[in-house]
């Protein structure tokens, strides 16, 4: 696209929470309560991936519209009169995250969600029952953990179900399209075309799909083995930032070490070049080269 | 994109040669997908690894994609499944008439629902299902069957020795009929929309014809496409597939935009439960749907229009097809239109056991071959609908009022009815009714009046309540039937007419029962995209499971469970990115409101 001139980028002007707030046309609301100080849950959304606005854990009320809109995705409009911490929004976000937190196991979820869930008060044990079999049983997505692979695993009882892996094998980064969400309803899950292992999938190991997922569903092998192991110990990693040796390209790929291993290797979402996306000789290649 | 299929899975030469055909001599584009899936599905009786290989190779989809769109439909099987598949309709119409006692019968005899039958050789299995759209017939059941010439076939009403024997054998026995009441003698005159029904044959053009088809098509092609709008607009015909949006409006929207091309989408996906009324006009008069089309086309500049039916209309499918044939072969369908240079064809795509594809943008996805998950609005279809353009989507029954509209002008059209609602509503009346049916009524009777119609409660027992607008609509009580059925009147007293079910259950139902199979309908239903909607309805259902188990034995704690219940009626309504989780606690929440089911006595048995 061509560079937009200052001059004509046009503005709109929005109250969110009794505030005046102008912002660039285009702007969703997200954005426009983040300039304005105002600080919103997210699940689904990431800067580098594009909105699915599944979750609907950002979603605020804007006047006169019948039902919550998600921040993420809704561009600001003029006159919109916003509200991000009325009854009505946290309402919805204290039962998106109790409906997670009932059907999903978030022990190793990044810890901003946790953080979220206690803002908003979320008890999801309200809808624990005592009696585990009847027909009034709550039912949860627990099922066994997929190993299939020496590189990564895919633990679906952490899944929420946010698409960001999905989004990252298809067209946001990999164009892969090793999985894809299938079945329908409370039992739709990421799979590959009829649950094939991984290996005979199409899958690459680029691993950007562990690297968008928010609840460690999709884990490095090497760290799901060291939590099952209970050696696993974030207190006792350190992280160096480098510059990928495999290609030209220039990959900025963060390496996580605890006791002299590299246990994990990202790259930062707000890289320029990578997008926090890399590729297999990046994702596990150190892993590679120095544990075997 | 390299495509990377299925290692060692090859499809039959049977299935094979399914694929090839839907597929046909058409460029093989993804939006073929779902008719390749369905040929796959009727040539073995399930997606076999082979044949989703085969299918996305041919169309270029990759397999995980693929697979995601197949196992989002009741209709496909992803694991091997026996060639014959009776789908058993337990849904709310269908439990009035004893649908539950006989799915345990089919249980005790066969085994579960879903596993092989016992006793037919791997040949069969039933399953249960939705409302199949045949509630004035209940109970109602679909034989589905592969490799056979036979096609799939609508049972209704069918008895449990009917059900054996198409488990068994696969004959359906009890064909599906239709049931107009309005229609025997004494005919009622004043018929509009169903002016045909019974009279005329479903299967001929000329027919049609000498029963007044095709005065309108000629008559908009004389008028031109601006004055056609002009008279939609000012009959003020709303919607009738649930929303009640002004049809000129979209239309004038579609036939303004600058971006080209423009489609026509007609919905006939009809799966709210208790809703039937697209199904007859289908069946017993296609050539108006046709027409119907043909003229909203010429409106709003469409050269191209799909049909969505739901997959399990076998009847309907095939008048239609014929008809479009028909239609065609005439030159009344395709490139120069009665001669008047006019171009439009209709591609007939069925859908394939998902309710939510009915949802609009949920039903693009579905043609374009995604996933049937609804898309976030804005944008709306009238900009950026099927395939990304400008699109025309409107209801069966909505069509259906065009014909008139064109042949007696929209203002006469606007005169009659009410002044919020111009015409005349079809009503689908089920459950315990004397005489149940479809019933055209001009707009302003009351529901006492069209109860009175189909000839009241049946066998003179007392009413407990009406459900109105589908299970997406709200339970009235007895002390509510003078309210007016239009969309005015209703929304005055926060009910719905929804898709214009009439659903009555007298003093023998059990009323909990009911609720409890509609939360399941939308637990099944569900797309499962947003958390609101796929937690919330299976949390919903569990509590009402909870609810209503203590009141049946008398316990106290229901307090707990009528908290969640309208904590999460409030988040789904609120916070659903569609329709159906938006009202997926509408009819739970009106019965939970209005009927004290906590302390409410169980139901009187059956004398
Ligand atoms: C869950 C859900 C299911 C729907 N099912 C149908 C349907 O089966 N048929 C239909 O015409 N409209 C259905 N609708 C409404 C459509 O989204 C849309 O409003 C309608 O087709 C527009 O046509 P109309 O303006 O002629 O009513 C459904 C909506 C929702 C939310
Ligand atoms: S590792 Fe890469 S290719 Fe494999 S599933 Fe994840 S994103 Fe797709
Ligand atoms: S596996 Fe992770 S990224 Fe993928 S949908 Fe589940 S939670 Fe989201
Ligand atoms: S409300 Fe339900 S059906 Fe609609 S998008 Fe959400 S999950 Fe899907
Ligand atoms: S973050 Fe907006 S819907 Fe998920
Ligand atoms: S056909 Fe059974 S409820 Fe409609």
């Amino acid at each position: 696209m061509d560079a937009v001139p200052m001059s004509f980028v046009r503005y709109v002007d929005l109250t969110i929470d009794g505030k005046s707030v102008r912002v660039p046309e285009g702007t969703t609301l997200l954005q426009a309560c983040q300039s304005a100080g105002i600080e919103t849950p997210t699940l689904c959304y990431a800067e580098n991936l594009t909105p699915v606005n599944v979750c609907r854990v950002c979603v605020v009320e804007v006047e006169g519209a019948r039902t919550l809109v998600p921040s993420c995705s809704r561009p600001a409009e003029p006159g919109m009169v916003v509200h991000t911490d009325s009854e009505r929004v946290r309402h919805s976000r204290r039962l998106v995250f109790e409906l997670l937190g009932s059907s999903v196991d978030l022990s190793t979820a990044d810890p901003k969600y946790l953080a979220d869930m206690a803002r908003y008060e979320a008890v999801p044990e309200r809808f624990d029952t005592g009696d585990a079999t009847g027909h009034g049983a709550k039912a949860t997505v627990q099922q066994p953990v997929k190993i299939d692979n020496e590189l990564y695993v895919r633990d679906y009882s952490k899944c929420v179900l946010c698409y960001k892996c999905v989004e990252a094998c298809g067209t946001d980064a990999q164009n892969t399209f090793a999985i894809a969400v299938a079945g329908r309803g409370f039992h739709a899950t990421i799979a590959t075309e009829f649950e094939t292992p991984l290996p005979d999938s199409a899958c690459v190991y680029c691993g950007n799909c562990i690297g968008v997922c928010p609840t460690g569903a999709l884990m490095f092998k090497s760290e799901h083995d060291m939590r099952e192991a209970g050696t696993w110990d974030e207190s006792k990693q350190a992280v160096t930032d480098t510059i990928c040796p495999y290609c030209g390209v220039g990959c900025t790929v963060q390496l996580h070490v605890q006791d002299n291993s590299i246990v994990r290797v990202t790259s930062p979402h707000d890289h320029d070049v990578t997008e926090g996306h890399l590729c297999i000789k990046g994702r596990f290649g150190f892993q590679f080269v120095q544990n075997r | 994109m390299d495509l990377h299929l299925i290692p060692g899975a090859v499809a039959s030469d049977e299935e094979r040669e399914a694929i090839d055909a839907a597929i046909g001599a058409a460029a093989p584009e993804r939006h073929l997908l779902l008719p390749a899936l369905h040929a796959a599905q009727a040539q073995a009786g399930w997606i076999s690894p082979g044949a989703l290989n085969h299918i996305c190779a041919r169309l270029s989809v990759p397999p995980a994609e693929g697979f995601g769109v197949a196992s989002f439909y009741a209709m496909f099987a992803t694991k091997r499944r026996a060639p014959r598949t009776v789908h058993v309709c337990d849904d709310i119409a269908c439990r009035t008439k004893g649908a539950e006692a006989v799915c345990r019968s089919l249980e005790a005899r066969f085994g579960p629902a879903g596993q092989d039958a016992s006793g037919v050789n791997g040949a069969a299995t039933w399953v249960r299902s939705p409302c199949l759209g045949l509630c004035e017939q209940a109970p109602a059941a679909l034989v589905q069957r592969a490799g056979d010439a036979r096609g799939d076939e609508a049972m209704a009403a069918a008895t449990l020795e009917d059900l054996v024997l198409a488990v068994e054998s696969g004959d359906a026995r009890a064909a599906q009929r239709t049931v107009v009441p309005q229609t025997d003698a004494p005919r009622d005159p004043a018929l509009r929309l169903l002016r045909r029904v019974g009279l005329v044959d479903p299967e001929s053009l000329d027919a049609y014809r000498a029963h007044g088809g095709y005065a309108a098509l000629r008559k908009a092609l004389s008028m031109g496409p601006e004055r056609t709008l002009r008279e939609v607009t000012e009959s003020k015909l709303l919607g009738r597939g649930g929303a009640a949006f002004p049809t000129g409006r979209k239309w004038e929207a579609v036939a303004r935009n600058p971006v080209r091309p423009h489609f026509l989408v007609c919905n006939a996906d009809e799966s709210e439960p208790g809703t039937f009324k697209d199904r007859v006009i289908m069946e017993e008069d296609p050539f108006a749907l046709i027409e119907a089309m043909t003229i909203g086309a010429f409106a709003t500049g469409c050269e191209r229009g799909f049909l969505y039916i739901r997959g399990e209309y076998p009847t309907a499918t095939r008048r239609l097809e014929r008809a479009i044939a028909q239609a065609r072969a005439r030159g009344w369908l395709g490139d120069n239109i009665m001669g008047e240079g006019v171009t439009f064809d209709i591609e007939l795509r069925r859908g394939a056991g998902a309710y939510i594809c009915g949802e609009e943008t949920s039903l693009f996805n579905s043609l374009e071959g995604l996933r049937g998950e609804p898309r976030n609005k804005p944008p709306f279809p009238v900009n950026v609908g099927l395939f990304g353009k400008p699109t025309v989507v409107n209801n069966v029954e909505t069509f259906a009022n065009l014909l008139d509209i064109l042949s007696s002008g929209g203002p006469t059209f606007a005169s009659t009815g009410t002044a919020g609602s111009a015409g005349t509503k079809l009503f689908c009346v089920s459950g315990c009714v004397t005489r149940p049916g479809l019933y055209e009524t001009p707009f302003g009777s009351t529901l006492r009046a069209v109860i009175a119609l189909a000839g009241g409660v049946a066998d003179g027992r007392a009413l407990q309540a009406v459900l109105l607008g589908g299970a997406a609509g709200v339970f009235v009580t007895p002390d509510e039937l003078d309210m007016p059925l239009t969309f005015e009147g209703t929304r005055a007293v926060s009910a719905t007419l929804g898709s214009g079910v009439i659903m009555l259950f007298d003093d023998r139902v059990d009323l909990g029962d009911i609720l409890i199979r509609i939360a399941s309908f939308f637990r099944d239903e569900s797309c499962g995209q947003c958390v609101p909607c796929r937690i919330g309805t299976i949390r919903q259902e569990e509590a009402l499971h909870r609810l209503v188990d203590a009141r049946q034995q008398g316990e106290g704690g229901t307090a707990r469970e009528v908290t969640l219940i309208n904590d999460l009626a409030m988040v789904m309504r609120d916070a659903s990115i569609c329709g159906l989780g938006q009202t997926a606690a509408s009819a739970v929440q009106s019965a939970l409101q209005k009927f004290p089911l906590d302390t409410f006595e169980a139901p009187q048995e059956a004398q």
